[in-house]
């Protein structure tokens, strides 16, 4: 029984201390619509002080400005592209958690399928070698053996 | 043949990568800012805050915008060199205080000498994110046509000043002379 209570007990204090640590607390919009867009995009913003923390969860104080940023972008109406399109045009691609597809990084999301594609092409290629040899073998000169 | 060719050759790239990925500084982003237009701005000054500061004024001339802050140690490091790019007296030197205490700042420049023409004040921080400002100090070079020509985003150094700004500035400058 008391060990249900010390893992209980143990499970609270941790959902706890998750929740101290999340760095933007307050909430920016009463509307929840507006709010989930405000969590979503903050949450693949990269923060460019601390490159690897999105600006939702940094404390610096560029991510604290970067976020006010996009809390009056979607006060004022804007739309998430719009608002994803004024980062890039300031911090490069880079600010970006989900990068998109450019001509600078085409051939890194084409890499996968070029291999898939090398590699069929290799595998036909030994199996149709494979075969020949063996419908060869019997007719062979050291066919004898088998 | 080929068996030994191809892996040897897929292995010379791969480390010809690496090998390169290894000299690059993985905090340096390049600026998308370089070929582009200027973001305009209008902020008082830091000295007299009647009295404003903005990049219209500029317009036709060659000029330097650094960004810095009291609380930057980079700042501190590289003030000297300020002072003394200033006093070649090439390129008017634009100061962007950002997100600092206009007191301190002021403090700071009567103390450590003052190598800016002008300094604007950018206590939100506004300016500092139209130019993908993300850490001070951080100096860009503009052409006379309001385009930025190169960004510098570490301590300013006489090296760097001699062989990256100082080309461009002259250019920049012949290239203005040559189009009137």
């Amino acid at each position: 029984m008391t060990r249900i209570l010390r893992a209980l007990l143990l499970a609270l204090t941790l959902a706890w201390a998750g929740g101290a640590l999340a760095i933007d607390t307050e909430r920016a919009f009463d509307d929840p619509a507006l709010q989930a867009r405000y969590d979503s995009i903050t949450r693949e913003l990269r923060c460019l002080v601390c490159q690897n923390e999105t600006i939702a969860d940094s404390n610096a104080t560029l991510a604290g400005d970067l976020r006010r940023e996009v809390r009056e972008m979607i006060a004022a109406g804007q739309t998430d592209d719009q608002i994803r399109d004024f980062m890039i045009a300031r911090y490069g691609d880079f600010v970006l958690y989900r990068p998109r597809m450019t001509r600078m990084n085409f051939l890194l999301w084409a890499a996968p399928v070029l291999l898939l594609v090398l590699g069929a092409f290799a595998v036909v290629r030994v199996v149709r070698r494979r075969a020949a040899e063996a419908a060869l073998e019997p007719e062979g000169p050291e066919g004898g053996q088998s | 043949m080929w068996k030994f060719i191809i892996p040897f050759g897929l292995f010379v790239v791969l480390a010809a990568f690496l090998y390169v990925g290894l000299q690059r500084d993985p905090s340096y982003i390049p600026s998308p800012l370089i070929g582009k237009a200027a973001p305009e701005f209008s902020l008082p000054s830091l000295q007299d805050a009647a009295y404003p500061v903005s990049s219209a004024d500029l317009k036709g001339r060659v000029w330097v915008f650094n960004v810095w802050g009291t609380w930057c140690g980079g700042c501190r490091q590289e003030h000297a060199v300020l002072v003394e790019i200033a006093k070649q007296n090439v390129v008017p030197l634009i100061g962007l205080d950002w997100k600092d205490d206009n007191a301190a700042a002021q403090q700071w420049l009567r103390e450590l000498g003052n190598p800016y023409a002008a300094v604007a004040s950018d206590s939100e921080g506004r300016v500092a994110i139209d130019w993908g400002v993300y850490g001070a100090p951080e100096t860009f070079l503009i052409g006379p046509d309001g385009t930025v020509l190169y960004t510098h985003i570490a301590p300013m150094t006489m090296e760097v000043w001699a062989k990256e700004f100082l080309p461009r500035i002259e250019a920049a400058k012949s290239g203005k002379g040559g189009q009137t």
